[in-house]
């Protein structure tokens, strides 16, 4: 059997995992953060809007994920019909695709966290919601940087001639 | 699993909100009378509009938040350790009931995890396999006092001090932090009033030892040795414990040091407010408003007995919001 046969297959693994753990991330802290929510608007329905943008925030780690997977597929040629990936190609796809995948599972998870406690920020004090914005926010930034890292490695594999 | 809680601590968050703050103490002692007080704590959204006492008022706010913390949580036992104290208390007036064959309308506490119904047919039939396991001794020892001694006290005693150790063991088996602590508090500061009491009135080593329950933050058999010593021992050992500021208060007066213990409690929980997971929370959303029950308690009765705002105020309980 040809190795390089095996180049499409690591490239598509990489590609699932990047939307597969991004995408287990996100349900769960949404999940979270919508159970409480949930619990806040049991008591003051006036507060959905509020608590909807801030439970919404760990879902976009998810949309990070199916992004990268998405380009992967397309530059490996799985979308076109034709795909031509050698082995090492197939590799360094791979491994493009982790810190999406592997951060985003994180991230999405520890950003709940920050979500949960924000919407009980905003159940006792609606008047600092910009603020309670900023906590589980400033996790997106490295969710952010990790889409950067997988973006730009996943651009960029198919100029290299190996 | 602390996520368990996540809905049931963003629903006390938003509950939290119509806690009675400084203000609305500030609003209830500007009343003139008892009856204005009642229609502000309507007002307030306390009870159901249609009870005239007080007591009627604060019985309707505890069913409430019972009814929503059941909501909250399915295994109700999580609470089990601030219940305790209502259990053994309708114990101590099932068999005091029973023995004296007197059976009074209100003798019994709402709210316990035991029925006061099996408690008395327990009693009844001298067969107490129907209580919780830890229930069942100190139950059939108490009885057998009362019925061959008649000793009143050495009943309660049995019972109270069979409370403070369902309470302790419930606390060490917790795995919330708060209520560790809170168990642990109510042990000894309980272990405290004891031995002041008994000191002021003269019980022996072996009628302490039989009242205390041992804990982390209190030498018991040093405390009982203290106490039997005279007040002034018993003074400076405790000015060297965790509870010195205590024993200052008790040097006060009983209501001074009352109000330090729901004041430290009030401390103890006050962690809670930050903390977005776990039963601790809800534990505190509950202590919170017993404390605040207690507090208009204590406000109702100084209106309705015309007590001057300044003492009212002083023995008025700080607030968890």
């Amino acid at each position: 059997m040809d190795i390089n046969n095996l180049g499409v297959a690591m490239a598509l693994l990489g590609a699932a995992s990047a939307a597969l753990l991004a995408g287990i991330g996100s349900a769960i802290g949404v999940g979270m953060s919508g159970e409480a929510a949930a619990g806040v608007v049991t008591e003051d329905p006036g507060k959905f809007g509020k608590v909807l943008v801030l439970q919404l925030l760990p879902g976009t780690q998810g949309i990070y994920g199916l992004l990268i997977a998405f380009i992967t597929l397309s530059n490996i040629g799985i979308l076109g019909g034709s795909s031509d990936v050698s082995f090492a190609q197939g590799v360094m796809y791979f491994f493009a695709c982790l810190p999406m995948g592997l951060v985003g599972l994180w991230s999405a998870r520890r950003q709940a966290m920050a979500s949960v406690a924000s919407i009980g920020l905003v159940a006792k004090r609606p008047d600092q919601f910009g603020k309670a914005m900023i906590f589980p926010a400033m996790v997106e930034t490295y969710a952010v940087l990790a889409l950067l890292v997988s973006l730009l490695a996943v651009s960029n594999i198919s100029k290299i001639a190996i | 699993m602390a996520e368990q809680y996540t809905y049931a601590v963003a629903r006390i968050r938003a509950k939290e909100l119509s806690l009675l703050g400084r203000q609305e103490f500030d609003r209830l002692m500007a009343c003139g009378s008892y009856e204005e007080c009642l229609n502000t704590l309507h007002d307030l959204g306390w009870g159901d509009g249609d009870e005239s006492t007080g007591e009627e008022i604060l019985a309707a706010e505890s069913s409430k938040m019972w009814t929503l913390l059941q909501e909250l949580v399915q295994d109700r036992s999580v609470f089990d350790v601030f219940l305790y104290p209502i259990d053994y208390n309708n114990l101590k007036a099932a068999i005091k009931s029973v023995v004296t064959g007197v059976r009074s309308e209100g003798i019994f506490l709402p709210g316990g995890t035991v029925s006061p119904e099996l408690m008395v047919q327990a009693v009844e039939k001298d067969d107490f396999s129907a209580l919780p396991e830890k229930m069942r001794e100190p139950a059939k020892e108490a009885y057998q006092v009362l019925v061959h001694t008649k000793d009143g006290q050495m009943c309660d005693v049995i019972l109270d001090a069979a409370a403070l150790t369902a309470i302790k063991e419930a606390g060490s088996a917790s795995d919330n932090k708060m209520i560790r602590a809170y168990a642990e508090l109510t042990v000894a500061v309980t272990d405290l009033k004891i031995a002041v009491r008994g000191c002021k009135t003269g019980k022996t080593a072996s009628f302490l030892k039989r009242a205390c329950v041992p804990c982390s933050t209190l030498n018991v058999d040093s405390l009982i040795s203290a106490a039997n010593r005279g007040p002034e021992e018993l003074f400076a050992y405790l000015a060297n414990t965790a509870y010195a500021a205590a024993a200052e208060k008790l040097k006060e007066s009983a209501s001074a040091f009352e109000k330090w213990c729901d004041d430290t409690i009030m401390e103890l929980i006050r962690a809670e407010k930050s903390n977005p997971f776990t039963i601790g929370p809800l534990a505190a959303y509950l202590l919170a408003r017993e404390n605040e029950m207690k507090s208009v308690r204590i406000l109702l009765s100084g209106k309705r007995n015309r007590i001057s705002d300044g003492i009212i105020r002083e023995r008025l309980r700080e607030t968890y919001v």
